[in-house]
């Protein structure tokens, strides 16, 4: 039985302006150990997805939420408010975006920790600031010792996420969420934060989500990673067949805009044309379908599932072009061509509609 | 610290110079009743109010008059007479000040006991009917004058249900002594002034705190909070009014310096002899040394207790270094 898992996963907002599909439909799992990486633009649902996992989306009166999360064969969902505080930085932890502004300015770091920890264990003060302190050595802050009577603002960036990890840690979850871990963070601080953080699974074996909108951050630590476009996944995957045979136009358009050091030089990153869709008025059919390049007539009219590929259980994907077709358009664009001529080579240019009369 | 508290202590005499001086300058520009004509009585002739102005010092000039007036001040800590009944400025003061401290101190404890919890619930419970009865509530409190709430409140508790005494001659405030040296009598006959000056205040600091408290709680630390399975009551008293309540300190602050430099219209209403009604009997007087006394008074005050916010703040915000 997997750890974390779950099952159609819907997440609605009620708002003036009408429900917003935060999530809408979302299914994964996570092994124990395990490292899941989801990765998607801003808005599609990543982060309501896992804030709804730790139960942090009950505290939005405006939340409607249905589906199953199974964590050991139990239903979040179910149960309570009370259970579900329980199992909140003990089972389950999360790390966020801004470590600048995820720690109470007015509070010393081990404080903050040693309260992490005394929720949850009934252990004195002092045996709670060792662990504090064994903590904040362990995600390789010097002189924990010291530093543990620091205020945040006397850290760094990266120290506070350091700082955020230990006490996330501090009493050895099961699961460890990770949204967007390094986003705010400088790029020599990322390597070493994402370096940390696929130690720390190792050593404490921890399963761990990562929830990014950079597909080169979880390209090194996860194991599979997930690719959610408006509320709903398009691609999951083997971390190393995202890279080497993705299967869904969305992240084809995610990969042509990383940059790679083994490309040769010269190559520009491809953007995706478009904006993500309004989470309120989603496209009908297949939802990628504005900003398609490969889009059909039919796309605009029937919603693709999630279905496996064809020869491969591991991999799933949410597209309406044939598998023959896409493994022919991707041969196409890792060789560097573009997306309009490939279009043109596996022959879709007989069908009618182009992605710019789409959006109109 | 003690060389910025210094630092701000020296700015303290140079903004009160300024004051004074900017108080003497005015008065002597505004068109006001001749002093030694007000003194002199009903039928002055032209040498008794020469000899008035003689007396007085008024027939000097003006930066004379100002440097004698300092130099009384630096010397003997003496602030003049009044030209009205000749009494010491620095006795009135001082006879009136504990006045104006027995309301604005009390005042300031109501309207916290009333106000934080208030503006807590409220922001707990947005939206719903205790939030919505406490800012309606809040919003009457603010509306409603401080000498029509302070009349209404008199007719309603002594004349009508009689639990507040009405002193022969002085309204509703003894004579003698005040909440330092007589607190149990005293303080009876203050909580109506008290409710009163706290109502609007009250209602401020509730509909501040409610503001500070929404926006504190979608703070991403409130989220690390709560990811940290805090209990609920732990995330919203520890985490929220913790940071929520940090800058009532300097509204507090700044609120008390300016009623200790006089409450008028409170001590108006209920008759209360404090440092608010001196200033203001003393400007219709033209009374100048009693003017010039009361507004350094206000103005000591103010900026003694803008320190204080600052020094309290750097203990609350560790953040904040000196």
């Amino acid at each position: 039985m997997a750890l974390l898992e779950v099952r159609d996963l819907k997440v609605h907002f009620n708002t003036d302006d009408g429900v917003v599909k935060a999530v809408d439909g979302v299914s994964y799992s996570v092994d124990r150990g395990q490292a899941l990486g989801i990765v998607g633009e801003s808005g599609s649902g990543k982060s309501v997805s896992s804030l709804t996992v730790m139960g942090l989306t009950r505290f939005f009166s405006n939340a409607q939420i249905s589906g199953e999360i199974l964590l050991d064969g139990k239903d979040l969902l179910a149960a309570s408010d009370e259970e579900m505080r329980h199992l909140r930085g003990s089972e389950i932890s999360m790390i966020f975006q801004d470590p600048l502004s995820s720690l109470h300015p007015f509070y010393k770091i081990g404080d903050q920790l040693v309260e992490a920890i005394r929720t949850h264990r009934d252990v004195s003060r002092a045996q709670a600031l060792d662990r504090a302190v064994e903590m904040l050595g362990l995600v390789g802050i010097p002189e924990p010792r010291r530093r543990v009577d620091g205020f945040p603002h006397e850290f760094s960036g990266g120290m506070r996420q350091r700082v955020m990890i230990a006490m996330a840690l501090a009493n050895d979850p099961k699961l460890l969420i990770a949204d967007e871990p390094t986003t705010a963070l400088d790029v020599t601080v990322q390597a070493q934060i994402l370096e940390l953080i696929g130690r720390l699974q190792n050593e404490l074996d921890t399963a761990i989500v990562i929830i990014t909108h950079d597909l080169g951050v979880v390209a090194e630590v996860t194991d599979e990673i997930a690719v959610m476009y408006a509320g709903r996944i398009v691609e999951r995957a083997p971390t190393d067949t995202i890279f080497s045979a993705p299967e869904h136009p969305y992240t084809w358009g995610l990969l042509g805009s990383i940059a790679r050091l083994d490309a040769p030089r010269g190559d520009e990153l491809v953007p995706i044309p478009g904006r993500p869709p309004s989470l309120i008025n989603l496209p009908t059919g297949c939802s990628f379908h504005p900003r398609c390049p490969y889009v059909r007539e039919a796309h605009r009219r029937i919603d693709p599932s999630l279905e496996p590929v064809a020869g491969d259980s591991g991999h799933h994907v949410a597209c309406l072009l044939n598998t023959e077709t896409r493994k022919r358009l991707w041969r196409l664009l890792e060789a560097g061509t573009a997306p309009e001529e490939a279009r043109a080579q596996v022959g879709l240019e007989d069908d009618v509609a182009s992605p710019k009369e789409a959006s109109l | 610290m003690l060389t910025y508290i210094l630092r701000r202590l020296l700015w303290m005499i140079v903004l009160l110079l300024l004051i004074s001086m900017l108080t003497f300058v005015i008065f002597y520009l505004l068109p006001a009743a001749d002093p030694a004509v007000l003194r002199a009585g009903k039928q002055p002739t032209p040498e008794l109010v020469r000899s008035i102005r003689h007396e007085l010092g008024l027939d000097r000039s003006l930066p004379v008059q100002y440097w004698l007036y300092l130099k009384k001040i630096v010397l003997h800590f003496d602030f003049g007479r009044s030209y009205q009944n000749n009494v010491s400025v620095r006795s009135q003061i001082f006879d009136r000040a504990p006045n104006t401290a027995s309301l604005a101190l009390g005042g300031v404890v109501v309207w916290l006991l009333v106000g934080i919890p208030v503006g807590i619930i409220s922001a707990i419970k947005r939206g719903r009917w205790a939030d919505r009865i406490a800012m309606g509530s809040a919003l009457v409190a603010i509306s409603a004058p401080v000498y029509w709430l302070g009349l209404v409140g008199l007719y309603l508790f002594s004349k009508d249900l009689g639990l507040v005494h009405i002193f022969d001659g002085s309204g509703s405030y003894p004579d003698q002594g005040n909440l330092f040296t007589r607190p149990f009598a005293t303080a009876p006959t203050l909580f109506l002034p008290w409710i009163v000056l706290a109502a609007s205040f009250a209602a401020i600091y509730a509909r501040f705190l409610r503001g500070n408290l929404l926006e504190v709680m979608s703070e991403d630390y409130i989220r690390t909070a709560r990811a940290k399975g805090l209990p609920e009551r732990t995330v919203i008293f520890k985490h929220g009014v913790r940071s929520a309540i940090t800058p009532i300190v300097t509204i507090l602050g700044l609120d008390l310096g300016i009623l200790l430099g006089g409450a008028i219209l409170t001590e108006t209403v209920f008759n209360i002899p404090g440092i608010g009604r001196l200033a203001f009997d003393s400007i219709q007087k033209s009374d100048l040394p009693t003017v010039q006394g009361t507004v350094l008074l206000g103005a000591f005050f103010i900026i003694i207790l803008n320190l204080i916010v600052d020094i309290v703040y750097a203990f609350l915000d560790p953040r904040v270094r000196y």
